[in-house]
């Protein structure tokens, strides 16, 4: 009796341990207010592998974020078995093909996979840097410039989003994908964004899909505990606007 | 069904040059379409009217773009010959390499150019990047390992652009002593046989780059007076 007890307990506590060493076998370098590190999150969270963050602070890089990804010491940075990979995407892509039996991110199909990474590769490219804009723009002319392009590439996407779902809950069909993900990450900087310009770019009136599809998106299991508040960012984007800005003169 | 595959890119263009790499590399007969870019035609605005521009990859009738993601469709629709390489991690670095290509080390090498070799931040930014590229050919023939692979074809246009470059501002960017490893991957990549057939006219990108080299200065001058 007192053997098999034994055995149990220790049988418990290898248990035990395995799972810690699996939680620490897979560390994500990352910040609560990045969109980019959020996608990560989303993905980690839809495969259910645990994880620990390590969470950069504004105004320093840690020693393992510059070990880990010397080429641009940019967050977020996966580190799996002590193995870094760096870029959200590539991070997102790698997250699907390394736990292939959960839940797949990218879709099955090879031409619907290019048309996602077509689109995810648009919205890093153009339509953030183009959200990022509008605080960036100086006089009222740049500023409706700004807002307009934001709003003709939101269309672009409410479009896409109508075509890419054929009637179903989300980009990737019945369950949220790569585009959801790619897209979603950005929402709090998008609601920021409509609070201090004052201008409204994804509601019922301008992109009634896309306007049912954020909330979903954000009811998700996988996401909901890594979206921030929207007021707790807009505190944020205030506090980086002052770091940016440097000490007063 | 007959299997219709037509790529447009232009005669000059090393984006267009990966596909045609990737197409022939696992022997796929496409219909190769050169557009003129000055006068864009009706298919290819509506084949890629978010950016319209090449290369597009029609296949059956439905298209692609971007050259990153179209290589990664070639390889994911005809299994013969894999360019990308099996292990998950393997992937995640030659897909982040591939990226770091187009996004800095590209930038970088034009600007030498367009600066003649003669802005110091612009050679010293452009040395970094092709250090981290030369670290990465330790041990291996080509960036794919025993073989060529999707990061040779993403970084390929540097075998080709670099000694054009160098030819016409006379500098050695890609110099044998401080980059052996890279120096000997364009050798390799450039001899390998269906790259050698693919390259576009020597001396038609030689007169291209030295007249939009001519071009940049002029508007330059232009711009200080």
């Amino acid at each position: 009796m007192h053997e098999l007890c034994s055995h149990r307990h220790s049988t418990e506590n290898i248990t035990l341990i395995k799972k810690a060493m699996a939680k620490s076998d897979v560390k994500l370098l990352g910040a609560w207010p990045s969109p980019y590190v959020m996608r990560a999150r989303i993905a980690l969270n839809v495969k259910s592998v645990d994880y620990e963050l390590l969470e950069e602070t504004l105004g320093s890089k840690s020693d393992l974020l510059l070990k880990s990804n010397p080429v641009h010491k940019k967050i977020p940075v996966l580190i799996h078995n002590d193995k870094p990979i760096c870029e959200s995407l590539i991070i997102v892509h790698y997250i699907d093909e390394f736990w292939s039996s959960g839940p797949s991110i990218l879709p099955s199909d090879p031409y619907d996979r290019a048309i996602a990474r077509f689109w995810a590769a648009y919205l890093d490219e153009k339509w953030y840097p183009s959200l990022k804009g509008i605080a960036s723009a100086q006089g009222e002319e740049a500023k409706k410039a700004a807002v307009d392009q934001v709003g003709e590439s939101l269309a672009l996407i409410e479009d896409t989003y109508v075509k890419l779902s054929k009637g179903k809950p989300f980009f990737g069909g019945e369950k949220i994908g790569y585009l959801d993900i790619a897209f979603g990450c950005f929402l709090g900087w998008l609601r920021v964004t409509e609070k201090t310009s004052g201008v409204k770019f994804l509601n019922e009136a301008k992109t009634p899909h896309l306007a049912k599809w954020a909330v979903r998106f954000c009811a998700d299991p996988a996401v909901k505990d890594v979206m921030p508040e929207t007021e707790k960012l807009a505190e944020f984007a205030k506090l980086l606007a002052k770091f940016r800005a440097g000490p007063p003169k | 069904m007959a299997e219709e595959v037509k790529l447009l890119k232009t005669w000059s263009s090393p984006f267009g040059l990966r596909i045609v790499w990737a197409l022939k590399l696992k022997g796929i007969h496409f219909d190769p379409i050169d557009e003129d870019l000055s006068n864009k035609s009706s298919l290819l605005l509506q084949y890629n009217p978010v950016y319209k521009k090449i290369p597009v990859l029609v296949h059956n009738g439905k298209p692609i773009s971007e050259s990153l993601v179209i290589l990664e469709y070639v390889d994911e629709t005809w299994k013969q010959n894999p360019l990308m390489p099996q292990d998950p991690y393997e992937r995640a670095i030659a897909r982040f390499w591939a990226k770091f290509g187009d996004d800095k080390v590209f930038l970088s090498i034009w600007s030498v150019f367009i600066k003649q070799g003669k802005d110091q931040e612009a050679l010293q930014e452009a040395m970094e990047n092709l250090k981290f590229l030369e670290e990465n050919l330790k041990g291996k023939k080509f960036f794919g390992g025993e073989k060529i692979g999707y990061l040779d074809i993403a970084l390929g246009w540097l075998a080709n652009l670099v000694s054009l470059f160098e030819e016409i501002i006379d500098i050695k960017i890609i110099d044998k002593e401080r980059f052996p490893l890279l120096f000997g991957w364009i050798q390799e990549f450039s001899q390998a046989p269906i790259i050698k057939e693919s390259w576009p006219p020597h001396d038609k990108m030689l007169t291209k780059f030295q007249i939009m080299l001519q071009n940049k200065l002029k508007l330059a001058a232009a711009e200080t007076n």
